[in-house]
């Protein structure tokens, strides 16, 4: 592999322009006009404008983007996380113009990618599911029999969608036919797919994922993260290990992580999430990502592995290259996601042009970002400015050091989460590891 | 008549429609009361509603659906009858 095209923009576009370039590949950025100016463009060996600042003319635009790819003369397409990260009529037309596609096969990204079909495939694996129905439920009456036979509350989800979006909570019957039609609406809406499917609710429950890796014939996981600490079922803090998770139930979840890539013949790298019972350690399959996440320097950090670079090395069709024995965790380390936001005002979206920026660095603090003085915040976009990663030898080493890069954090111009992070640095339920998903909002 | 620009508060994207499929939220020469929604503000993956400060007949609309729009930039004009 000469040259990759890096179908993204923001922290995730430099993060593989950075792998690439480790590895002696050449890096093709892509951009709207919006972003002419953007870093991501700029570190990248050469750039293309690809359209409009609407993503669906530009970041979004499979055409657009394969002609970038042929005109460039690039032979793999990384295409980061969110946008057509997860769509596999991408990764199939990257697939047939004969392009590397630095992920997984279509046909797993279309299986994970169908919400009630990974189920399935997880139950199939051995892998224990939440109590629920049998795929997509046809509709609310069927919905209702099924919630009396797994017992209420229950959580009524999209078959076709991810991301927190349309899910409903129903405590009882009369909420589940209300809750019904608006979770099939909006699943309709955000989806196009208005098929819904039922789960267990299980609260209180930690947000526990475990990273894989697998070139399709060999797999190894490389521990988990907590990912907990959510709003609106966004991540806001990422860590691992998880504190206070039991050995044996670590074990049974990175097991089950990769019996599943076995079960399904899984390549590149992906990310298995899982509720766990905060009371029982009982856990259970939620999804699979399949791509890289947000928060996989988190893993990096503690793993000492470039998961980038080896989802570089296995799309250039290299056998992975660590077993079981290589991945070796050592101390903590935690992310600190900074977005364009002001958590004073409703998390209220903040463009505009960040005219003072000061980050954080020196030992063990990393930060993935894209944010420089001056750099203009599009409204377009994701709010995801920068993740500000430490590593400590244990936990309370990592808070330390996430206390002291939070104090070295300045950002002017636009408002930032930076204090709620730095708040939440000084609650003694964060410094104790005792907290659930729900937590978060609760404390907000 | 007296004609008035209802302009949106935020920049970012601008969509005529609730969802990819259904109908717009006013047409030219609709009637609209104080405060209807007749567009979204997509910015950064949050929506936000373009509400008319009063009521009147929608004259034209300045910007097309799915627009780059900046932050008081006018997106349709209003006729308040007067």
């Amino acid at each position: 592999m000469k040259r990759v095209l890096v179908a993204n923009r923001g922290e995730i576009a430099i993060r593989i322009v950075r792998a690439a370039r480790d590895l002696g590949i050449e890096s093709v950025a892509v951009h709207s006009t919006a972003d002419a100016a953007a870093p991501h463009v700029r570190l990248a060996d050469t750039a293309l404008e690809i359209g409009p600042p609407p993503a669906g003319k530009s970041y979004l635009s499979i055409p657009a983007l394969l002609d970038a790819a042929r005109e460039s003369g690039a032979e793999a397409v990384h295409p980061g996380y969110g946008f057509l990260s997860e769509r596999a009529d991408f990764a199939a037309a990257c697939e047939q113009a004969g392009l590397a596609f630095v992920g997984p096969a279509s046909g797993h990204i279309e299986l994970m990618g169908d919400k009630a079909r990974a189920r399935e495939a997880a139950r199939d694996a051995g892998v224990p599911t939440i109590p629920g129905s049998a795929g997509a439920v046809a509709d609310a009456v069927e919905a209702a029999a099924v919630a009396g036979d797994i017992g209420y509350p229950v959580a009524l989800k999209a078959a076709g969608g991810g991301g927190g979006r349309g899910i409903r909570i129903a405590a009882d019957e009369v909420e589940l036919r209300a809750g019904y039609a608006v979770a099939s609406r909006e699943a309709s809406g955000a989806f196009d797919d208005g098929r819904i499917y039922l789960e267990r609710f299980v609260s209180p429950a930690r947000h526990v994922e475990v990273q894989v890796l697998g070139d399709g014939s060999s797999w190894v996981h490389l521990h988990e993260r907590e990912c907990s600490l959510q709003r609106r079922r966004q991540k806001v803090v990422e860590e691992s290990p998880a504190p206070g998770l039991a050995a044996a139930t670590r074990a049974g979840l990175c097991d089950a992580a990769v019996a599943l890539c076995e079960a399904v013949g899984y390549r590149s790298a992906g990310t298995v999430e899982f509720l766990v019972d905060a009371s029982s350690g009982e856990f259970f399959f939620i999804e699979m990502n399949t791509r890289i996440q947000v928060e996989h320097p988190v893993t990096e950090l503690v793993t000492g592995i470039d998961l980038v670079a080896e989802q570089l090395r296995i799309a250039a069709g290299e056998p992975l290259r660590l077993r079981q024995a290589d991945v070796a965790p050592r101390g903590c380390a935690l992310e600190l996601r900074l977005n364009a936001e002001d958590p004073a005002n409703g998390f209220l979206p903040s463009p505009g042009t960040a005219d003072v920026v000061r980050l954080p660095s020196g030992p063990w603090v990393r930060v993935d970002g894209w944010l420089e003085p001056g750099a203009e915040v599009p409204p377009f976009y994701d709010s995801l400015l920068a993740k500000v990663v430490v590593w400590g030898e244990d936990r309370d080493g990592a808070l330390a050091r996430a206390r002291r890069a939070m104090a070295e954090l300045e950002v002017e111009g636009i408002k930032t989460t930076a204090p709620l992070l730095s708040s939440l640095l000084r609650e003694d339920w964060f410094a104790a590891g005792d907290f659930h998903t729900a937590t978060l909002e609760e404390w907000l | 008549m007296a004609t008035h620009e209802v302009l949106t508060p935020i920049p970012g994207i601008f969509y005529r429609r609730p969802d990819p499929d259904s109908d717009v939220f006013a047409s030219e020469g609709d009637a609209v009361e104080a405060g209807a929604t007749i567009g979204l503000v997509e910015i950064m993956k949050n929506f936000q509603a373009v509400e008319c400060e009063m009521a009147g007949t929608v004259v034209e609309f300045l910007v097309e659906n799915e627009d780059a729009v900046v932050a008081g930039q006018p997106v349709a004009v209003l006729d308040d009858g007067a």
